[in-house]
């Protein structure tokens, strides 16, 4: 944990969903504090979020409503707190998903759709992303660097303009959406080697 | 494009590494922590450990090392070796696993990988498999009792469990359909370790990776036989595999990772460069 009491707190939503330690000492390590929290009330006082997550969409949502987390999250991203997706806290933010016909939390309009190619699946590794455009979280990407990616859905966002960066996997897909202090990755910064943890630290950096 | 992956393998023991030469004659290579620090620094696209202690004070042992070396490296980690329950696996991930391998507990009950990965995703339950090539005449256990799975005249590979100890005790089971069958239970990787092979460094069992790998839809880890960075290239791309698992050729220094992913880039492979960059 970091010893500065004046660094910016994070709070990492932890709504059952997979690995939250990696997520909170990465944070720790480009030197934010971090909390990790299955308490909408939590979220109140922070300087940031990060809505990580791996699993299964349909018990997640489960999950986040019994909390009350999806008001909370809808608030956060209302009062423009910055917000930092990742994976299927990615896709939690669209409206829906095929993954179990589950319905999202609706604060990105769009929806998931399952890789119907005849590639392997889960679209599992390294793989390259580009970015369409600028950025203040993406400036300290070295060129062609890749990033780690697990799932078998992805994201199709309504609004192409939110799309910030694009990854081929049969075909391309929206890796990367941002808009106002909002970004979300489909791939695992915390994942994927130093570059990954400056995306989080550039990211708030900017935003808060 | 999509890297093809290079993954060193680190058998712990009491909280050290050891590899073992056809599963026997362990030997001492190093410390997890420094070791996990050192292949991260190298390039290794993911790494696994597999506990070879399987004993109930060993567990302790393994979540410490697991979660010190999650402190450490930000690449993804996959941990196996003793994982008999969904409590285990949630166990294991709180730790800072990303991936849980499940082995010999999978064979005994598949509903296992089929609860664990409905609990917690496909990502993060992979199938590790021990096989050996077989003839049907030399099988010597009875088929299994789930008929999808059971070995038949067709079978060229049987799956074998705690192969830990010497070569294990066969399952009366098809390593093909295991596979296709985990696959459809849930699990979202099959680590494929061929028993002929491991600890020979003559190379992967390319039949056998090719077989598993036009079986499933899943990635498929190649493991056992990495003698030479051709090897890692041959399995990648005639074997099918999505990536080559090694242990002794990296841990007594024979190859770099970096050569590895030298040799394949320089034969078409797409593979992730390391770069110290940006942070």
């Amino acid at each position: 944990m970091s010893s500065n009491v004046a660094a910016p707190l994070i709070a990492v939503v932890d709504y059952g969903a997979g690995n939250l330690r990696s997520v909170a000492k990465a944070l720790e390590t480009v030197d934010f504090r971090a909390i990790v929290t299955d308490k909408a009330a939590d979220l109140e006082n922070v300087d940031g979020v990060v809505f990580p997550g791996q699993g299964i969409a349909g018990p997640c949502m489960v999950r986040l409503r019994d909390a009350g987390m999806d008001s909370a999250l809808q608030d956060l991203i209302a009062r423009d707190v910055p917000f930092f997706g990742v994976c299927l806290g990615l896709q939690l933010l669209f409206d829906k998903t095929e993954e179990g016909n589950a319905q999202c939390l609706g604060l990105i309009p769009g929806e998931n759709v399952r890789f119907a190619h005849e590639l392997t699946v889960p679209h599992m590794g390294w793989n390259d992303v580009t970015f369409t455009r600028d950025h203040p979280a993406t400036t300290n990407i070295p060129p062609n660097y890749q990033f780690y990616f697990v799932h078998s859905y992805y994201p199709k966002p309504a609004d192409g303009d939110m799309t910030l960066g694009v990854t081929d996997y049969g075909g391309q897909f929206a890796s990367v959406v941002a808009r106002d202090k909002l970004i979300a990755t489909q791939f695992h910064p915390e994942k994927s080697g130093r570059p990954g943890l400056a995306l989080y630290r550039d990211f708030f950096n900017w935003a808060i | 494009m999509l890297s093809r992956r290079i993954i060193p393998c680190l058998d712990v023991k009491g909280g050290r590494v050891v590899k073992g030469v056809r599963f026997r004659d362990h030997r001492d290579a190093g410390d997890p922590v420094e070791l996990a620090r050192f292949y991260d620094e190298q390039g290794a696209d993911e790494l696994v450990f597999y506990d070879i202690t399987a004993s109930s004070d060993g567990r302790e042992i393994m979540l410490d090392v697991v979660h010190r070396v999650a402190e450490e490296v930000y690449i993804p980690l996959t941990v196996g070796g003793g994982i008999r329950s969904v409590e285990d696996v949630r166990t294991m991930l709180n730790a800072g696993a990303d991936k849980v391998s499940i082995n010999t507990a999978a064979v005994q009950n598949p509903g296992l990988v089929r609860d664990a990965a409905a609990m917690f995703g496909s990502q993060c339950i992979v199938l590790g498999m021990d096989a050996r090539r077989i003839a049907p005449s030399q099988i010597e256990a009875p088929p299994n009792e789930i008929s999808a799975i059971a070995f038949d005249d067709s079978t060229r590979w049987e799956v074998r469990t705690h192969t830990g100890a010497d070569g294990g005790r066969a399952a009366g089971i098809d390593a093909v359909k295991w596979a296709r069958y985990a696959a459809e239970l849930g699990v979202g990787e099959v680590v494929m370790n061929s028993i002929d092979a491991d600890g020979t460094k003559e190379g992967y069992d390319l039949d056998l990776m090719r077989a598993v790998a036009d079986a499933v839809s899943i990635p498929v880890i190649a493991s056992g036989g990495a003698g030479n960075v051709e090897h890692m290239t041959e399995v990648v791309t005639d074997g099918r595999a999505d990536a080559a698992l090694a242990a002794s050729i990296f841990h007594y220094g024979e190859f770099t990772i970096a050569q590895a992913k030298e040799h394949m880039r320089t034969h078409g492979v797409p593979v992730r460069l390391s770069t110290s960059a940006g942070a």
